[in-house]
């Protein structure tokens, strides 16, 4: 026995090690060249002084100001808030889609999405149409109760604004974790006497918390990176607005906001390590395997159930509502809803002007593609070689979530302007296939974690058979291996793809014309201007429009385990 | 292998031939969709074969795109509002010198006002004039029971806390402008006295220009302080809101210059031309553009009632540019630490100030009475304290080391930080002091 089992795991051992070292080193210098030195090239300002030596000096000042340091507390803190509330909405959600089966069950999973997705400016508007303090919310309190409620101010605002935006990381998380744990072990306590909420908390919640506990960390770290909200509200005493606001101003080079990006970074990271920490426990779950756990409802259980979603879900969407009224209004001026509609946005932008539209679903699926065939190949290398370099691999694959998307932008400016690329006959940055690259390294993370989780899933027992049998290591992954992480893979492209389509930060510094401008682009263009906040609006819902179809697709064909995408 | 590099051949075909037009001029700009598309398509139908490619971009953006991108140009022209945009530029030496044609030039003035509208040496040109204002809501003025107003000085009136807003100077050209408009008008201590009590009156300060007429077109905010095309031309669009030129305002040109190494320097000597002359001019005075063309005799075959820069003394103020552009940095960031990032403390110290006076008017017994008013008269010295002295903001060195690495801009701005928190607090405790003993 042991001298059959030796000699085939020898032959596969050498073959994979030059291939896999080959592939390796190929993907590293892609990384390098496409995240790393680009990122390196900004962030050196802030390790670097006056005579271009490395430095510290920078770091030590950050911490001596107290607008910084309020600004690191403030963040950290509203981080913290956005987590705790934000399980509020996600845990029952979670639990609802992960336990009970019911009809409609997909539409829930696709409109629980929906909240990630807030086209950039508009959402904003649509924001505070609705919830600013001259918004349709306060002007009827005030008209019918003498008060208003300040949703929209200072901190409060940027809190309650990016809960109800980031929450479904936490519920997409926490429903793969719930949906993985074994019913059988459910089931031997139910038969020990242990029900309801002492099953649920001495059973089900450890076993669950490992998902739960990745999904809250990815989403403080979306919190403390987020520029869009803080800006929306007019908030800077946060670290990414303080950034962005510094690094983006004329006439003088700040070092503080690059020293802050690099805060940034780094608070990133440490999050990220941590939660890979506790994603160890996850698989524990998962390796067990087990039966489908739903169980069918209906009745009065059904009723409540459909009522809690709603609600929670009515007040995540609540500005998609505004963006869809804001794109059929003229005017909509200090009042509950518009005055005057019309559909002439809806022409302008899906007749006049559709390469905005055409150039998005052209990116943001090539960026897609690439994305699903390194997050395979970086998965595979990951859980199935030995090889040196693995962590580092790992590391830089995921960095591209930490960094703020001007910077990526800037940096591909510095490292690819001025030299002709080879092959292109111009340098990089003036097509329009920069824009594919970097949202290709910017949802790099997401198709990564989704290939490794699926990737997981499959004992590599079933790919040593096939070999064994005398498939070659090709045919092995063809036949094999991709038809059975094909749902994570498929789920994890879907999600670039969605995340693509309202990039924001790094599109406006790298579209060097309007016809080659996606749709967040063309929001920013329309958004300059007294009449284009509604037009822009039209392109904001069909951006949504987009992301709920491929969505929808991903749960209809994939179930529960679409989830995965969104583990780190 | 073979799939890949055709491919990447494929790929590289499809980059190259879509950039084959036949003579681009490729335009960096700010402005509006309804400006570039109208010019865009008069400058082609008046010179077919040449084809405007536009790159729209925050004069921020617009700025570092060119910085970074100045070893091999990409851009022939730079057309924003603000002046300082373009002064950096130049100082940077990312401009092209160039001398259009003396018929052009001579049907517009040296001058609007006391500020050139060309620069000196050559590297940009102003094509259009643009005012600051004051932009309302019409609507929520009135729901909220509120005169409009008519001055700057009016933006420090009580009535009006809560309902204002602004862009950052530092994060809009044309706002920066209007407060060195207010400094140079009613000079350094008055001016900071006026800019903090309005800080303290703002709702929002934003950090975008076009957030401010968005803001108020939406209701969110009653008034805004903006520049005149943007209410203007909402007003032309059928928004409910209204527009006014205070009395002390400047008035500035918005300009246009060709970036040093243009790759297209034919075409983008010509569109500069088309600018200058009058069927470019003309296209200024569309309703969807609104803007004040440079030159005078054009007023007339304009439409009637139209603000003339010229003629009717929309000035008041000898803006001293050199002053400005002098201390802009310092002036930019002063205003963010004091005020911008400071702003919740300075509305609650205002906010404080108004009840107590309130409170002060209301009460019977003089001697409280008395007391009471001179605290809260300490108390608004404190929140309206000008941050800087006047002299030390123009000083070179001072700037020159502002400006560089040396750890100055740091060590400055957490002084001004710390001494702006220390008096709006003092000033909340003094109002709050003095509205408890006027009860």
């Amino acid at each position: 026995m042991a001298t059959t089992e030796a000699a085939p795991a020898l032959r596969l051992r050498e073959k994979i090690d030059w291939l896999q070292g080959a592939l390796m080193a190929a993907l590293l210098v892609l990384l390098f060249v496409f995240v790393l030195y680009p990122v390196a090239r900004v962030l050196w300002v802030a390790l670097a002084d006056e005579n271009s030596r490395f430095t510290l000096i920078h770091f030590q000042n950050f911490f001596l100001r107290p607008l910084f340091r309020e600004a690191l507390w403030n963040s950290l803190w509203s981080g913290f808030l956005v987590v705790i509330f934000g399980s509020f909405l996600a845990v029952p959600l979670a639990y609802v889609i992960a336990r009970y089966d019911f009809r409609g069950k997909v539409l829930l999973q696709t409109l629980a999405t929906l909240p990630l997705v807030v086209p950039p400016f508009v959402g904003a508007v649509a924001f505070q149409q609705i919830l600013g303090r001259s918004g349709a919310v306060n002007l009827l309190l005030m008209r019918w109760f003498d008060f208003s409620i300040p949703f929209m101010d200072g901190l409060t605002g940027v809190v309650l604004v990016q809960t109800l935006h980031f929450f479904p990381f936490i519920m997409l998380n926490t429903a793969v974790s719930l949906s993985n744990i074994d019913a059988s072990l459910e089931e031997m306590a139910q038969s020990m006497g242990c029900h309801g909420l002492r099953l649920f908390r001495r059973v089900t919640l450890p076993l669950m918390l490992p998902g739960f506990i990745a999904g809250s960390l990815l989403t403080f770290i979306r919190a403390i990176d987020d520029l869009g909200t803080p800006l929306m509200l007019n908030y800077k005493n946060l670290l990414a607005p303080q950034a962005y606001l510094r690094i983006t101003t004329i006439g003088i080079d700040d070092v503080d906001g690059y020293v802050i990006c690099v805060v940034l970074v780094f608070l990133s990271l440490a999050s990220l390590l941590a939660a890979r920490k506790y994603l160890g426990l996850a698989e524990y779950a998962t390796v067990q395997g087990g039966r489908d756990a739903s169980r069918r409802i209906a009745g009065k259980k059904l009723f409540f159930v459909l009522l809690f979603s709603a609600l929670a879900l009515a007040a995540a969407l609540l500005p998609h509502a505004g963006i869809f009224l804001l794109s059929l209004s003229k005017v909509w001026s200090y009042s509950v809803l518009p005055t005057k509609f019309t559909l002439d946005n809806y022409t302008e932008i899906l007749f006049r002007v559709p390469h905005f539209i055409k150039n998005t679903l052209l990116y943001a699926g090539l960026a897609a593609g690439f994305d699903v065939i390194l997050g395979a190949a970086i998965a595979f290398l990951l859980l199935r070689s030995r090889l040196w370099g693995r962590n580092l691999l790992d590391a830089l694959a995921t960095l591209p979530l930490a960094v703020p998307g001007v910077v990526l932008a800037v940096g591909y400016i510095r490292v690819f302007h001025g030299w002709d690329f080879p092959g292109v006959g111009k340098p990089l940055t003036s097509t329009w296939f920069v824009l594919v690259i970097v949202y290709a390294a910017r949802r790099l993370p997401y198709t990564v974690r989704a290939c490794y989780a699926a990737l997981q899933q499959v004992h590599v027992s079933l790919e040593e058979s096939a070999q064994n049998l005398g498939a070659n290591r090709l045919r092995t992954f063809l036949r094999v291996t991709l038809p059975l992480i094909g749902g994570g893979l498929v789920a994890g492209g879907l999600i670039a793809f969605v995340t693509s389509c309202v990039e924001l930060s790094s599109t406006i510094m790298l579209v060097t014309r309007i016809e080659y401008g996606p749709i967040s682009y063309g929001i920013y263009i329309y958004m300059q201007s007294p009449l284009g906040r509604a037009a822009g609006a039209a392109l904001g819902v069909v951006a949504i429009v987009m992301v709920g179809i491929g969505t929808y697709l991903t749960h209809r064909i994939f179930g529960a385990r679409a989830g995965s995408a969104f583990r780190v | 292998m073979k799939r890949w590099s055709l491919l990447s051949s494929m790929f590289a075909l499809c980059l190259t031939a879509s950039s084959l037009h036949a003579k681009e001029v490729v335009i960096v700009t700010s402005f509006p969709k309804e400006l570039f598309e109208n010019y865009k398509k008069a400058f082609e139908s008046r010179y077919p074969g040449t084809t405007v490619v536009i790159n729209s971009k925050q004069t921020n953006a617009g700025v570092t795109y060119l910085r970074e991108t100045k070893a091999k140009p990409e851009a022939d022209i730079f057309w924003v509002s603000a002046p300082d945009a373009f002064q950096t530029l130049k100082n940077d030496g990312l401009l092209e010198k160039y001398a259009p044609p003396k018929e052009i030039l001579a049907k517009i003035p040296a001058k609007i006002g006391n500020f050139p509208i060309h620069d000196a040496d050559g590297t940009y040109f102003g094509f259009a004039i643009s005012g600051y204002g004051l932009m309302w809501n019409k609507n929520y003025l009135s729901a909220n029971k509120l005169a409009a107003p008519r001055e700057w000085t009016d933006l420090a009136s009580a009535k009006y806390y809560g309902h204002l807003v602004i862009s950052a100077p530092s994060r809009s050209g044309t706002t920066h402008l209007t407060i060195e408009t207010i400094l140079q008008a009613y000079g350094w201590e008055k001016g900071w006295n006026l800019l903090l009590n309005a800080g303290g009156n703002m709702g929002a300060i934003t950090e975008r220009s076009f957030g401010v007429p968005e803001a108020v077109i939406s209701g969110q905010y009653g008034i805004g302080v903006v520049i005149d095309f943007f209410g203007l031309s909402a007003i032309a669009s059928g928004q409910p809101v209204d527009f006014v030129y205070p009395s002390l305002t400047s008035v500035v040109p918005a300009s246009v210059a060709i970036v040093k190494g243009a790759p297209n320097m034919e075409g983008a000597k010509t569109f500069v031309n088309y600018l200058l002359s009058e069927p470019g001019q003309m296209l200024l005075f569309s309703p969807d553009i609104a803007r004040l063309p440079v030159m005078p005799d054009l007023y007339a075959k304009g439409p009637a009632n139209y603000p003339n820069p010229f003629k009717t003394k929309m000035g008041g103020v000898d803006f001293n540019d050199q002053l400005a552009s002098g201390r802009r940095d310092i002036v930019n960031s002063l205003y963010d630490h004091v005020i911008t990032f400071r702003h919740k403390e300075l509305k609650d110290a205002w906010a404080a100030i108004y009840k107590a006076e309130e409170a002060a008017a209301k009460s019977k017994a003089p001697k409280i009475n008395d007391e009471a008013r001179s605290l809260v008269a300490e108390a608004r010295k404190l929140a309206a304290q000008a941050p800087m002295d006047e002299k030390k903001a123009s000083d070179k060195e001072i700037v020159k080391g502002f400006q560089g690495k040396s750890g100055l801009k740091a060590q400055m701005e957490t002084e001004w930080e710390n001494a702006a928190r220390a008096n709006y607090a003092k000033a909340k405790e003094l109002a709050d002091k003095a509205a408890g003993l006027a009860k």
